[in-house]
């Protein structure tokens, strides 16, 4: 790119930055399309509040994403801030259990995290995309290190419990089968002149060439055990060096095994904008960058703080707080404007004083069930006899997923493994359980996928996001319906109180709709402020 | 996390057809939750119901929870003295309460509630008919 690139590109940002500052997110965006430049990420860079508060306070409740920053941003413009916390720490969903850390779900159960020293399990977010450009941000910002994240792992597994035997498949194997089945299929039905009414003969030509390669077929356009499937799905008998055997091509998958047994849809999982490759996740856990956030607002945090009402007039917000621990030493907090990121299953619970519309939204949206569970084991055997290094299996037993640690490969000494990540059913199935029971539950159903776990197992932890006292649920479940209903009722500044957090994204479950949540809240509130 | 996702955002509802009320549900930025192509609970009896969905958040002895927010209490809870209440509950949701109508069919609402409008030190003996459960799901 030349200098002369660069000064328009600047320039080009600071116009955004002013359009976003006054007129918004959604006019900035407009203005960035229109000028040829959004690409996957609604995020214009470093935000800016130009003008003078003049002294105004903003009360943030919640020191998730969402809340830390909005208190750092406000801060930076020049208000006073309080951040309140329920927690004992800052972060919320981005969190990381390490051995020495203990918790407690609803109902009680406490648990005491014994893993070995690096070892760790995120029970929340744990990976970001490329395109979460705020996100990654706010990381360099802070000198967060990053590491790849592996979405997909070619020599994975693939698991049903009533196909194949109970017998895990390669990803890979489920994959070229899929797809060389599919290829096939195309194939017969071109050849077949079934096709001649929507594709012209020249171009029948070009699909069977592309079907061809695609789905790894034979001159035959068919697709069978042998060399040309093999270089997809793997070998029999493995590639070798002098007189070693030759290589053998393994039998396919049949399509209806495929299809009755629904392991084609692992393959969907990396297909998805959220998951598609470059993925990270920070080193050493997700909770290092909201730490890192955390650290520099800590003379205006209050940690173990629930609030029980946020009242407003038109002289300011009030917020009536408890210690969390015990539910006494009430306190009110004062301040001229609220940011609130509460999760909506809590503030719908709360005496809030705003808008019947606003109100309603509150109490329309409930949050998914999730339940994670890590696992820590005397080795790496799913590296050293799986030859898996990272990434996920999948399987239709009520874990779901197995996902593999993606740092310390190929080294000798213990691991720490994802054995549960459970949405929807058998989230629930698992969440109603004791976590102890989750532990044994993730062990008895991973070794019919790995059947080294009842021997080298050691200690797990799990946390079910029904259970979680700050969140009452993973992420809000927004129904098209609702977000028709709903949504900007949420999102507008309802007298001197405005909601921010991924649940007002159109990304809930991730930091970086939390993060652009707050942007954009930040950047309506200072506008109304200043220009008051 | 999910991931639907959400991660969150990251669920797929996509129910299988039973008892005549099948409805496929896909949130807008849905990807594939799990391998199963449906969130159909499998359990029909209000017991197996009870322990599998409801105890996640009002616990296995229906006493509730409380953290920054709650979950109310089950047990001898006097809302339930009608059971077009709890059905309600159920079928839509309120607050922190999803709506299990796309995962749940008429015959398991009515059983589900049936089952805690008995137990729990609830003594409310009159049955849950299936019309009012379908009521309820077809009012909305």
């Amino acid at each position: 790119m030349t200098s002369q690139d660069d000064t328009v590109t600047l320039k080009r940002r600071d116009l955004f930055r002013m359009i976003g500052s006054v007129a918004g997110g959604a006019a900035m965006y407009q203005a960035m399309t229109s000028l040829g430049f959004a690409a996957d990420s609604q995020y214009a860079g470093p935000i800016k509040l130009e003008g003078n508060p003049k002294g105004a306070k903003v009360i943030v409740l919640g020191a998730g994403w969402a809340g830390l920053v909005s208190a750092l941003e406000l801060r930076n413009a020049g208000y006073k801030v309080e951040l309140i916390e329920y927690n004992n720490r800052v972060g919320g969903r981005a969190w990381t259990i390490r051995g020495g850390d203990s918790f407690t779900e609803l109902g009680g159960e406490t648990q005491h995290c014994s893993f070995d020293n690096g070892l760790y399990l995120n029970p929340g977010p744990w990976r970001i995309p490329y395109h979460h450009r705020a996100y990654l941000d706010y990381a360099k910002r802070f000198g967060i290190q990053l590491e790849p994240f592996q979405m997909i792992n070619f020599n994975s597994y693939v698991h049903s419990k009533d196909y194949f035997g109970g017998k895990p498949q390669r990803f890979r194997e489920v994959q070229a089968d899929f797809h060389g089945h599919v290829s096939e299929l195309l194939a017969k039905t071109v050849q077949q002149n079934k096709l001649d009414q929507s594709v012209s003969k020249d171009d029948q030509g070009l699909l069977l060439d592309a079907l061809k390669e695609w789905g790894a077929l034979d001159k035959n356009y068919a697709y069978v055990a042998g060399l040309t499937s093999a270089e997809r799905r793997g070998y029999e008998v493995p590639l070798g060096g002098g007189l070693m055997p030759d290589p053998v091509g393994g039998k396919p998958i049949a399509l209806p095994d495929l299809l009755k047994s629904d392991v084609w849809r692992a393959l969907t999982f990396g297909q998805h904008h959220y998951w598609q490759s470059t993925i990270f996740q920070p080193v050493g856990g997700m909770d290092s960058t909201p730490k890192a956030v955390g650290k520099v607002l800590e003379d205006v945090t209050t940690l173990n703080a629930k609030v029980t009402a946020i009242q407003q007039d038109e002289h300011g917000v009030t917020v009536t707080i408890v210690d969390s621990r015990t539910g006494k030493e009430q306190r009110q907090v004062k301040g001229d404007w609220c940011v609130c990121t509460l999760p909506l299953t809590v503030l719908s619970q709360i005496d809030v004083q705003v808008g019947p519309a606003m109100k309603a939204g509150m109490s329309a949206i409930s949050y998914a069930a999730a339940v994670k569970t890590g696992l820590q084991f005397k080795r790496r055997f799913w590296e050293e006899d799986d030859h898996i290094y990272g990434g996920i299996s999948f399987t239709d037993l009520p874990i779901s997923q197995i996902a593999y640690p993606n740092f310390g490969y190929n080294r000798p000494g213990k691991g720490v493994l994802l054995g549960t990540f459970a949405w929807g059913e058998p989230a629930f199935e698992l969440a109603s359980l004791s976590a102890a029971d989750r532990v044994k539950a993730a062990v008895e159903h991973g070794s019919k996928i790995h059947p080294q776990y009842k021997a080298e197992f050691e200690t797990g932890v799990s946390w079910s996001w029904h259970r979680s006292p700050f969140t009452l649920g993973c992420a809000a479940e927004w129904t098209p319906e609702q977000r028709a209903q709903h949504y900007r009722n949420l999102a507008e500044i309802n007298g001197r109180v405005i909601l921010a957090g991924d649940h007002m994204s159109h990304m809930p479950g991730w930091q970086e709709g939390a993060i652009l949540s707050a942007l954009d809240a930040v950047s309506r509130l200072h506008h109304r402020v200043v220009s008051a | 996390m999910k991931t639907k996702i959400i991660l969150a955002g990251l669920i797929l509802l996509a129910v299988s057809a039973q008892a005549g009320d099948s409805v496929a549900v896909t949130n807008s930025s849905a990807g594939h939750a799990n391998l199963l192509g449906s969130s159909h609970f499998a359990a029909t009896d209000g017991e197996h119901l009870y322990n599998g969905v409801c105890a996640a958040c009002h616990m296995p002895n229906a006493m509730g929870a409380t953290g920054a927010g709650s979950y109310p209490a089950l047990a001898k809870n006097d809302k339930l003295a009608t059971a077009s209440y709890p059905v309600m509950m159920v079928m839509n949701g309120h607050g922190a309460m999803p709506s299990f109508r796309e995962n749940l069919t008429d015959a398991q609402v009515a059983a589900v509630v049936g089952y805690v409008r008995t137990h729990f030190g609830n003594n409310y003996t009159d049955p849950v008919s299936l019309d009012e459960v379908k009521q309820v799901r077809e009012a909305k």
